[in-house]
């Protein structure tokens, strides 16, 4: 089937079998590898991209489906050279370790601050409960979240060195 | 000669820019032109004997260019890599499966769509036989898994683990003894440690490349050994290792599930020569139940007989251990890890009995602490039951029985030497930070109030850093298999001609941030910014020899390598730069990305003239030879010994049975610390998995056979909602088994805390008549407790 589907900003016009799965079209046809697989059953959130607004997870849609929508990969994040405060929030509060739970992670951590800019802890973990990782315990990656709240909220953000143990 | 202080500090992974944008290349990110891709048919039965395999529907399907069976790849033999103990696995089943998932046949197409389809239509006829999935049932061996062969496949004992290696007396009749004295008490305790899946977010991934233009081949896969995996290939295929280039590229996680050498790993590689494409096999999630290696699975009994004021005067442990249907890399040796560790922290007589049994379910091999979670959690337990029944606080109990630090280097009652140790310095590290006696009086209070409170405590000591290479000649390594690397740790440390540094080791590192770390020792060693140090790693050709990154060994044994080989190379870049600077060697120091005199920091050279100079030898003094590099390999002359103390206070809804963890508090201690970020980083998440074992995971099996928990929503890894932010600290106690002082921690969070969160909820509960409750604590089995214990 044709689709046209905007992806980071770019259109694209792609002939795909009905049952492709979003994930595998992002992968596979336009080589954005970046958004992982987990598991099979929707549960792990390492796909998670942003469909036109909304936090999804790729391995639940199938590409047809997006069929004229816009969707934003981890990708397409960072401005050029800039990264975004999520990003940013991970790399200095050492949110990630193996890093493959990492873009759906801070997919889910973008959405979770585009409409909450100042969540509270109980309100970072219940919004990326629909992540897993099996590394960091949640730990670094409440307090990355944390500081890319403080990042954009444009308040001076705790990084790693605040709390580490001595 | 050290002048910056990088080691010790706070340093943002140099691994991360890639990972946060979507960058890292990970084995089912990298694709190749051509590709072909596999899909495996497995066995829906966990004991058959197989009368047909018929694939001619299956090859007609457009786009499926083969299905391959045992008799295709006969003629490769074994996978080298597996413990010569018990039955061997095929790389496919051979006319009889024995476990529910066994790969019976490989399906190569076009695309993994067509692939799967193609599995369908792939009709194999079986003949079900028998089962043997219950352990207990499995060791009074009734029904044989193999026929023929005993389920017991070996017993580990304590005492006497390896003859002539350690051979001690037998402890049990002066247990015996003690048990009868009138002043002793004697506590038991049958307990679970319950299979588990290791998960790690990324399932296993393999892509083969052959080229028979140059008799080699390149092998893409998620591996913690890519040398191993390159040895065992080699051997498989009759080509030497030189000719087998292994590549585990990002790691989506380890955590044990990837120290194996998969048959799935030689079936690509073969697919690939037989068709002259590059071939790719993706584990799903559900296949990972059936195709990767699992962890735990004990049942055990514990014993302690002591004095009524503490003292142990023995400890006994009789488990039988779930090998699943074959063993693998590790198998059996993880009963012995936990082995290693039998008596803990502890100066006690010590009686262990390990029985490796196989069951028809998927093989069990390391996952993360292997072998010591268990030890230590059957340990733990039983010491905090022992501190009830005599009426003693835990704490105090466990400091009666303590290895005091002036006896270190101690012999353990198991024959094993521990490097260095403190641990009532530690344990009171963590009551003075907690405030214990506060903590004890708040629960107290809230229990008197109806609420359920309960605090657990748990010290370990875990063994790790492998280690003496001589441990190979056991057998413990695929030394034994005539495979590479016999425990040695590696490092290449190298000053390009620009004065920049590449950094090479053997490590199979999984998100642990070796190259964070590594550039630390290497920039604190010569003085080069982070910035222009470059680690590199699990590339079989181009890194050198290596084992590996599991066993929270890497930074013992790599890292001590490629700190000496640093040495190495600063003291020829001293020789270069005092001959450019017309002053002594000694007098050179190296700071700011260059060389100076001592004194006069004006009298310098940057890296880029030492390297400069180093690379044309004619302007070397005399007998220096050209190049900056310096390639070590290191042995330990013993493992480390990390410890810690661990303390949960949950909170138990008396109505629902669900366990709330309100805090947790850990003081490790790994010796020294090269980047306290990535060392808590690694507590943090193995902290997670062990409260994961205890409330949350287990790895359920139905009569037949079939794994229940094949999803992530059957087998519920711990979300945020899950887990408390963790309150960490630590203690140092160098080891002096390598130049560095560090022990490694890779799996300490792990290793301390399943039997901290099962102790905090049965002291919640002991006033209720609660004395344990078996793992995993869900609402359902915690409320039954309350309900029994009532009665």
């Amino acid at each position: 089937m044709e689709i046209s589907v905007s992806v980071n900003g770019t259109d694209h016009r792609s002939d795909v079998e009905p049952r492709t799965l979003l994930v595998h079209y992002l992968r596979e046809d336009l080589g954005l590898t970046g958004t992982h697989i987990g598991c099979d059953t929707g549960y792990c959130g390492a796909c998670t991209v942003i469909v036109d607004g909304r936090t999804v997870k790729a391995c639940t849609m199938l590409a047809v489906q997006a069929d004229g929508q816009s969707v934003q990969t981890i990708e397409g994040v960072a401005n050029g050279d800039e990264l975004h405060p999520v990003q940013e929030g991970f790399w200095e509060c050492h949110g990630l370790q193996c890093g493959f739970c990492t873009p759906g992670m801070i997919m889910s951590s973008i959405a979770l601050l585009d409409s909450n800019d100042d969540p509270t802890e109980e309100e970072i973990r219940h919004g990326i409960e629909g992540n897993l990782c099996r590394c960091t315990g949640y730990h670094n990656i409440v307090r990355s979240v944390q500081y890319a709240g403080a990042r954009i909220r444009g308040e001076e953000p705790q990084g790693a060195s605040q709390e580490v143990s001595s | 000669m050290s002048t910056t202080s990088v080691m010790g500090g706070i340093v943002r992974r140099k691994e991360d820019p890639a990972l946060i944008q979507g960058k890292g290349m990970f084995v089912d990110d990298i694709k190749r032109s051509r590709e072909l891709a596999v899909a495996f048919v497995r066995s829906p039965f966990a004991a058959a004997t197989i009368t047909s395999v018929d694939a001619s529907a299956a090859l007609e399907l457009a786009g499926v260019h083969a299905v391959y069976t045992a008799d295709d790849v006969r003629d490769l033999g074994l996978n080298p890599a597996q413990v010569a103990v018990g039955t061997l696995r095929p790389l496919l089943a051979d006319g009889a499966v024995h476990h529910v998932g066994e790969a019976v046949a490989m399906v190569v197409a076009d695309d993994r769509y067509v692939a799967q389809d193609a599995a369908d239509l792939v009709y194999v006829e079986y003949e079900p036989g028998d089962v043997v999935i219950d352990l207990k049932e499995a060791f009074a061996d009734t029904h044989q898994v193999h026929d023929g062969v005993s389920n017991t496949l070996l017993t580990w004992h304590g005492h006497a683990w390896w003859e002539g290696v350690v051979d001690l007396p037998d402890p049990s009749p002066g247990i015996q003894e003690a048990k009868e004295r009138d002043d002793t008490v004697v506590v038991s305790l049958e307990m679970v440690n319950q299979r588990l899946l290791p998960t790690a977010i990324e399932t296993r991934a393999v892509l083969a490349d052959w080229n028979s233009g140059y008799g080699s081949v390149e092998l893409w896969t998620s591996s913690q050994i890519p040398h191993a995996v390159a040895g065992a290939i080699g051997v498989m295929f009759g080509i030497p290792s030189n000719k087998v280039r292994v590549v585990a590229p990002e790691v989506g996680g380890g955590f044990g599930v990837k120290l194996n050498v998969y048959p799935d790993e030689a079936l690509v590689c073969f697919a690939s020569r037989e068709l002259g494409r590059p071939v790719r096999w993706t584990e799903t999630r559900r296949e990972a139940g059936f195709s990767s290696t699992q962890g735990r699975g004990w049942i055990g009994t514990a014993t302690i007989t002591g004095t009524r004021d503490g003292k142990i005067l023995g400890y006994e442990l009789d488990a039988i251990c779930d090998m699943g249907a074959y063993t693998q890399n590790l198998t059996v040796a993880v009963p012995l890890l936990g082995l290693f560790v039998a008596p803990g922290q502890y100066d006690i007589p010590t009686s262990y009995a390990l029985h490796c049994v196989v069951t028809n379910t998927p093989t069990t091999d390391a996952y993360r602490g292997a072998g010591r979670p268990e030890a230590a959690y059957y340990l733990d337990r039983i010491i905090d039951t022992y501190a009830r029944e005599i009426g003693m606080d835990p704490a105090d109990v466990r400091k009666v029985n303590y290895w005091k630090p002036d006896q270190f280097p101690v012999n353990t009652a198991v024959g094993m030497t521990m490097d260095t140790g403190d641990y009532e310095m530690n344990l009171d590290a963590l009551l003075d930070r907690v405030g214990y006696e506060d903590l004890k009086a708040r629960r107290d209070a809230a229990r008197a109030e109806g609420r359920l409170l309960g605090i657990g405590l748990s010290t370990y000591v875990e063994v790790c850093g492998f280690g003496p290479s001589a441990l190979a000649g056991l057998g413990f390594s695929w030394a034994g298999y005539g495979l590479p690397a016999a425990f040695n740790g590696s490092g290449v440390v190298r000053v390009q001609a620009d004065g920049t540094c590449t950094v090479t080791i053997g490590t199979g590192p999984s998100g642990q941030g070796h190259e964070t770390t590594w550039a630390q020792i290497v920039a604190d060693g010569l003085g080069i910014a982070m910035e222009n140090i470059e680690v590199r790693h699990g590339d079989s050709l181009d890194s050198p020899m290596g084992t590996g990154t599991f066993g929270s060994r890497s930074i013992a044994v790599d890292g001590t390598a490629t700190y000496e080989a640093t040495k190495r190379v600063r003291e020829k870049a001293a020789t270069i730069a005092g001959h450019l600077l017309e002053a002594a060697s000694e007098d050179i120091q190296f700071q700011d990305g260059g060389a100076h005199v001592a004194g006069s920091p004006d009298r310098s050279v940057s890296w880029a003239q030492i390297a400069e100079s180093a690379y044309q030898p004619h302007t070397l003094p005399e007998g220096v030879e050209g190049g900056l590099e310096s390639s070590v390999v290191f042995s330990p002359p013993n493992a480390t010994w990390p410890f810690g103390s661990h303390m949960a206070l949950v909170e138990v809804d008396p109505t629902t049975g669900d366990v709330d963890l309100l805090e947790y508090w850990a003081t490790d201690d790994c010796g020294n610390v090269i980047n306290p970020m990535i060392v808590d980083g690694q507590l943090h998440g193995g902290i997670a998995q062990g409260v994961a074992q205890a409330l949350f995971e287990e790895a359920i099996y139905d009569d037949a056979g079939n794994l229940l928990t094949t999803s992530l929503i059957d087998y519920p890894l711990p979300a945020a909602g899950n887990l408390p932010m963790f309150s960490l600290d630590r203690t140092v106690t160098p080891t002096d088994v390598n130049a560095l002082g560090v022990k490694g921690i890779g799996e300490a969070g792990t290793i301390g805390s399943a039997q901290t969160i099962v102790n905090a909820v049965v002291d919640a509960l002991s006033h209720l008549g609660v004395r344990h409750i078996d793992m995993p604590l869900r609402p359902q089995r915690v409320w039954q407790a309350i309900e029994d214990g009532r009665k």
